[in-house]
């Protein structure tokens, strides 16, 4: 889970990392507000959206009363970056930066440990220094069973290249950023940029935080920080179920078991889709393992309530998920919704209690269903039956 | 000969005694795996009964389980907020593979236990993974043992599901090991561990790779085949048709080097020779060509 920068920031403040008085604002009467708490003189009036470029993108004002922060804010809220819609804004104080830096600490995938990443050159896009100038940025190892202690945190100065006046200030700095991701169960923390300000002090101007979700249990306030504004209707439907479903621009509804067999059905009946006129799938849905009838009804009565859907895919691989679950679950929705259910079934089952499951689909005979056998069969007719519809 | 497991291989269960270690215990003493042991310190010195008369003893600790029994392999179903003291506990008994089925481990803990287990030599599979399986001889985790044969195919993949779809099409000519390395950013055994092993198992004759979208696993096992896998390798990568996920920011992006899209993994596989299928099916299909011709 992304965090907004404002979440970021507090979470920062909450562990110690110096940070700018910052107060986020959904409205422009609310920006205003902010300023004045702010002390009524400079500000800066920050759009709140997860995605880079936001400053290039005019979501970033530098204003100096609390009119003009109004005014900024009605100019930035509902404003669309690179797709997200602009719901809040940032009421930040401002700072007199005499230096801008880049640290970031992160989940590093291929070594399977975590890696810091930290510059004297901020202010850039990242991806932009690291191609262009990679010999200005440090790339420091950090062991999972030490984290950022004082000595990683000086090697890490050291590597960047900070002069000898700021290592301590900064390796301070960053062992707070440590704090954060050690203690939240991070798997990104970055600062963007790390400012030095004519008074000396080190400060986090800008701050990206990713969260472990699989970490939740054991962090209840975690649960607080979820967008939910942000979910289509279907999606919230479905998470209040407690369904792993994703919505998608296409018209062939997909319930599979796993991740990887549901990605995969996606990717073939796209393939199967290019002979009927390019059909696409509907949405993604993992009923995941070992899943009951009650959770199969449950996913086809939110994909069944989907207007795009013309077809659906049931495309199960019984490993701990019977088959008899599956074909039950099938048969319960269709009952449960009688008239109103008008869409074809293409129903593909292997593995755990096959016979027994396809034997109930066969014996309910239900004029909407068509059982197929193999999986690329089964997407083929659910495109065609999509297309036809 | 096999990869990582074998009949002969002495498997204890922690977290045998909960619903789901009960479940799958059940199934592995079905698909012939060795089971010699539980482990759960509130019930150390029981015994559990099982179908066909079959019981296993309960241990305090796997340390005891190895004691008593011998055991080589450990195999964790214990809830994610257990997990990390499970391996660690395995591993400071000197297991030397551990196989971990739980699914939603913090990738803090797996971390951490990862590079505590890489110190002390324990190789670790999974977590949120399926397990392994040696067809008639040993099968470790919850695959469905009745889909597949024994034969000379080797398969590693991320997918559990995909897993077992592969093992079914396939279940003619078999297979010597299906490895399910799971699919969360940190794994104890990656791809490029299972092509090394693959590549020297003897009955091994041919290998099916299958991936999925997010960091560069693919690409990585891609140039290790190009240096190091001599043996016809026949690729699979879903995620195509997938929306651009939970993306880890601007950072996460440089560290693997590559997009982690479906067609960058599928290019780099092709760039290594590796045939890769359009879907499941396609890929069985290469296979097939390349063994019966």
């Amino acid at each position: 889970m992304d965090l907004y920068e404002y979440q970021a920031r507090d979470m920062f403040e909450k562990h110690g990392v110096p940070v700018l008085p910052g107060i986020v604002a959904s409205t422009p009467a609310e920006a205003k507000a902010a300023a004045e708490k702010l002390g009524g003189g400079t500000v800066v009036v920050k759009a709140q959206v997860k995605t880079g470029g936001r400053g290039k993108a005019g979501g970033v004002k530098v204003v100096h009363n609390p009119a003009d922060a109004e005014a900024a804010a009605a100019q930035i809220l509902g404003m669309d970056i690179k797709g997200h819609t602009v719901h809040k804004v940032m009421i930040a104080a401002g700072a007199k930066i005499a230096q801008e830096f880049y640290f970031s600490v992160l989940l590093d995938r291929a070594q399977r440990r975590y890696l810091a990443m930290c510059s004297v050159e901020g202010g850039m896009e990242i991806e932009q220094l690291a191609v262009e100038k990679p010999e200005a940025l440090a790339r420091v190892a950090v062991d999972p069973l030490k984290g950022i202690d004082a000595e990683k945190a000086a090697e890490i100065v050291a590597t960047a290249g900070f002069p000898a006046e700021l290592a301590d200030k900064v390796a301070a700095v960053i062992m707070s950023l440590w704090g954060v991701y050690d203690a939240e169960d991070a798997t990104l923390v970055e600062v963007n940029p790390l400012v030095l300000t004519e008074d000396g002090e080190v400060i986090a101007l800008d701050g990206k935080v990713t969260l472990d979700e699989n970490a939740g249990f054991r962090h209840e306030d975690h649960e607080a920080l979820e967008d939910k504004d942000a979910a289509d209707p279907l999606e919230a439907k479905a998470k209040a179920l407690d369904l792993n479903y994703v919505k998608l621009d296409g018209s062939v509804g997909i319930i599979g078991n796993g991740a990887g067999l549901v990605m995969s059905t996606l990717d073939v009946v796209a393939y199967a889709g290019e002979q009927f006129g390019g059909v696409k799938p509907a949405n993604f849905l993992d009923i995941g393992g070992g899943a009951s009838a009650a959770v199969m009804a449950n996913g086809l009565d939110v994909i069944l309530n989907d207007a795009q859907v013309k077809s659906v895919f049931v495309n199960v691989f019984g490993g701990i998920t019977s088959c008899v679950e599956v074909a039950k679950g099938i048969i319960g929705a269709l009952e449960s919704l009688g008239d109103a259910a008008t869409k074809p079934l293409v129903v593909r089952l292997d593995g755990n209690a096959v016979e027994e499951g396809r034997e109930i689909l066969a014996a309910a005979g239900h004029p909407l269903v068509t059982i197929v056998e193999t999986m690329d069969g089964a997407a083929a007719k659910a495109a065609e039956l999509a297309a036809a519809a | 000969m096999a990869i990582f497991l074998t009949k002969d291989s002495k498997v204890v269960v922690q977290g045998m005694t909960g619903s789901e270690g009960m479940k799958h215990t059940t199934r592995m003493l079905a698909s012939g795996t060795q089971i010699v042991g539980g482990v759960n310190p509130r019930k150390a010195g029981e015994q559990v009964a099982f179908p066909d008369d079959v019981t296993i003893p309960v241990f305090g600790s796997v340390a005891d389980a190895m004691a008593e029994t011998g055991a080589d392999v450990s195999v964790v179903f214990v809830p994610p907020a257990f997990t990390k003291a499970a391996v660690i506990e395995a591993v400071d008994a000197g297991m030397p593979l551990v196989v971990i089925i739980t699914e939603g481990v913090p990738v803090a803990d797996t971390a951490e236990f990862f590079s505590y287990a890489t110190e002390k030599g324990t190789r670790l599979i999974g977590p949120n993974c399926p397990g392994l399986i040696t067809p008639g001889q040993s099968n470790v985790g919850i695959t469905p043992a009745t889909i597949t044969g024994p034969g000379k195919i080797g398969l590693v993949s991320k997918s559990g599901t995909l897993t077992y779809q592969m093992l079914f099409e396939l279940r003619d000519i078999g297979f010597t090991t299906a490895v399910g390395i799971g699919g969360d950013p940190i794994v104890g055994t990656t791809h490029i561990d299972c092509l090394e092993a693959f590549q020297n198992d003897p009955e091994t004759e041919a290998i099916v790779m299958i991936g999925e979208i997010g960091g560069d696993a693919e690409e990585r096992a891609a140039a290790y085949i190009k240096e190091h896998v001599t043996k016809p390798v026949v690729g699979y990568v879903a995620g195509f048709e997938a929306p651009e996920g939970k993306t880890m920011g601007h950072a996460g992006a440089i560290v693997s080097g590559s997009a982690g899209t479906a067609q960058a993994k599928k290019e780099a596989l092709e760039a290594a020779g590796v045939k890769v299928g359009k879907t499941p099916s396609e890929t069985a299909r290469l296979m097939r060509e390349i063994l019966q011709g």
